[in-house]
């Protein structure tokens, strides 16, 4: 059963300009994996680049900041995905960027615990109807508190508070009949 | 006190009471931000009356590098013994995104963005 949060919007690959790129389950030491979401988060931020020239300073302060935001966005998605992945089910985390003319449209797949989806689920309904400026301010004070430096969540606030982003959802089965589900977030940032 | 590593550095100077952060902090959750927020702590605890974090040369800053930085603020607030200053770059695209959230940690906190 797909389930969806947010307004989820779904994409066909002949949808306009797209990257898109794949990321196969292996055995390799998280350590060595954590390296490639940053390499491949600038790499999206970099490719883009090619669509927004910066000639002039007002345009170039424009790039900068397309640049930024998708860095910081697929780095984020990317870590989220292989924290939160689940091994098991040996399912490749994908990650695709789509370009038009008004907004950037990232999305990221990932398999999902089966322990830990209602509580998944849980925090969305919590981020969905909550204000995204006090949500973080308290996250942070809450982190700080708690001493134990646990940032869950900050990632998706930055992205609502500091990027203006709109977030949202769509689980569905690994395959049919399948009881593991995946989980699409996708981020779409207005340019 | 001082960390390098291939991808970061971070650097207490006391003579002039500044923390400077430079390079891409990516690391992977509270464990591997451990020594990061140490010498931050380190820093807060000596209690300067201007103390100042500079992020000019900070090209990257993930979510849990966030989480940190917050951290370190809010410990300076507790203290309350230092001006802080947060010195930034609007080369940047995260610090003039995300940098305008820490005076909200801590009112008064002088944020330079250039």
């Amino acid at each position: 059963m797909t389930q969806i949060f947010g307004h989820f919007i779904d994409r066909q690959d002949a949808d306009g300009e797209y990257l898109k790129l794949g990321f196969s389950p292996t055995s390799m030491p998280i350590q060595q994996r954590w390296r490639k979401n940053g390499l491949s988060a600038d790499f999206l931020a970099d490719y883009l680049s090619a669509f927004f020239p910066g000639e002039d300073t007002a345009s170039a302060e424009r790039q900068a900041e397309i640049k930024g935001a998708v860095s910081y966005i697929a780095n984020e998605l990317l870590e989220n995905a292989m924290k939160f992945s689940y091994a098991p089910a040996q399912h490749a985390i994908s990650l695709a960027m789509y370009l038009e003319p008004d907004a950037i449209s990232l999305y990221v797949t990932n398999s999902v615990d089966p322990q830990a989806l209602a509580a998944f689920q849980q925090a969305i309904q919590c981020l969905l109807t909550a204000n995204p400026h006090d949500l973080y301010l308290e996250r942070l004070l809450r982190n700080a508190e708690a001493g134990n430096g646990d940032a869950s969540g900050v990632g998706i606030l930055t992205m609502l508070n500091d990027y203006g982003a709109t977030i949202a959802w769509k689980f569905a089965p690994v395959a049919l009949e399948a009881e593991v589900m995946t989980v699409t977030t996708m981020v779409r940032v207005p340019v | 006190m001082e960390i390098t590593h291939e991808d970061y550095q971070v650097r207490y100077d006391a003579g002039t009471a500044t923390v400077i952060c430079q390079g891409s902090f990516r690391l992977r959750g509270p464990e591997e931000y451990a020594p990061i927020l140490d010498l931050l702590t380190q820093a807060a605890a000596a209690k300067p009356a201007r103390l100042t974090l500079d992020l000019r040369q900070l090209r990257f800053l993930n979510s849990s590098g966030i989480n940190t930085l917050s951290r370190f603020v809010l410990l300076v607030r507790q203290l309350n013994a230092s001006q802080m200053v947060i010195q930034g770059n609007r080369q940047f695209g995260w610090q003039q995104k995300s940098l305008p959230n820490f005076p909200r940690l801590l009112p008064g906190l002088q944020l330079e963005i250039v």
